[in-house]
């Protein structure tokens, strides 16, 4: 399965990502520098995290109009895999590929800790490999991760299933305290309605090995690969 | 030329984190009549366009497209001539 990492002037998890792609996943991984205007040839393309345009103006807001998003934007309208991680994810909510924004953390600090997730939606494409249950303690690392959205869309969310991971306490259980960074409804991660986008402010691609402490973000590539594979068939 | 002078402010609905963190430290400095505080930003645009109306639609446009982020933002905005 071939993935492409976008890298923007600014972008600093490209590495970690082509990393655990190309090392951790053993597949094949491209960086596509965000002039492109094609990403022709890719299965599943990751958008990292890091501070694109030293997130001027607001995080992710001129990303989102560079050459190769517009090429981003077709992909995932035709049904691509498209995941965004940190900065990725407020690339895709600024791009309109995904509902809600993301603006400061309310406690007002840079969170650099880690979290655990749990799965609200088994059935897409990076989640089916999970197993039941099982929560996923991934690091974050973001000053603007609060993720927002108004009553009625959070509502049309959940109706949708397109909230995907919320902030929990190691025992499972989602409550304030557990939420980093004051996300509404301690949303984590969402997708779009076809489940073929994803955004999530945890760092998946920094937990894929016994030594960075955990290696619970590879659950969510092996959902990726699992999807890609059946979809083969 | 014509000069836009946009304020931008996070809506109503939305928490702001920045306005309660200075409301907080003017409580600090001893201005205890202070109720509310919200931080938002100011931006100049400035247009190579004298006619207001044409001014008027492509500031709001702009405003629109990538200035603000309507989920979480308003904005107002005058035009002066400079």
């Amino acid at each position: 399965m071939k993935f492409g990492v976008v890298v923007f002037p600014g972008s600093n998890c490209d590495l970690d990502a082509y990393h655990f792609v190309k090392d951790v996943l053993a597949q094949p991984v491209d960086y596509i520098w965000h002039q492109e205007e094609s990403v022709a040839g890719y299965e599943c393309i990751i958008l990292p995290g890091g501070s694109s345009y030293g997130d001027y103006l607001r995080s992710g807001a001129i990303a989102s109009f560079s050459p190769v998003m517009k090429a981003v934007k077709d992909f995932a309208l035709r049904g691509g895999l498209v995941i965004g991680i940190g900065n990725g994810f407020q690339i895709l909510v600024e791009a309109g590929l995904l509902p809600g924004a993301l603006y400061r953390n309310t406690a007002l600090q840079f969170r650099c800790q880690f979290t655990y997730l749990k799965v609200e939606n088994y059935f897409t494409p990076f989640t089916k490999a999970i197993e039941r249950g099982r929560l996923l303690k991934i690091p974050i690392a973001h000053g603007e991760g609060n993720y927002y959205v108004d009553k009625d869309t959070l509502h049309r969310l959940e109706v949708k299933g397109q909230i995907i991971f919320r902030y929990a306490t190691e025992q499972a259980e989602v409550t304030a305290a557990a939420n980093p960074n004051g996300s509404v409804f301690n949303i984590a991660g969402v997708c779009n309605e076809n489940k073929n986008v994803l955004g999530m402010m945890p760092h998946p691609e920094r937990a894929g090995e016994a030594i960075l402490g955990s290696e619970d973000g590879k659950m969510i590539f092996d959902s990726i690969l699992k999807h890609w594979e059946g979809s083969r068939l | 030329m014509l000069k836009a002078q946009i304020k931008v402010l996070l809506k109503q609905s939305v928490l702001d984190p920045q306005g309660q963190a200075v409301e907080k430290a003017l409580g600090a400095l001893g201005y205890n009549n202070v109720e509310k505080v919200r931080v938002g930003k100011y931006l100049e645009v400035t247009l190579a366009e004298n006619d207001l109306d044409a001014a008027n639609k492509q500031v709001q446009e702009m405003c629109e497209r990538l200035l603000t982020n309507s989920v979480i933002e308003d904005y107002t905005f005058t035009l002066v001539e400079v």
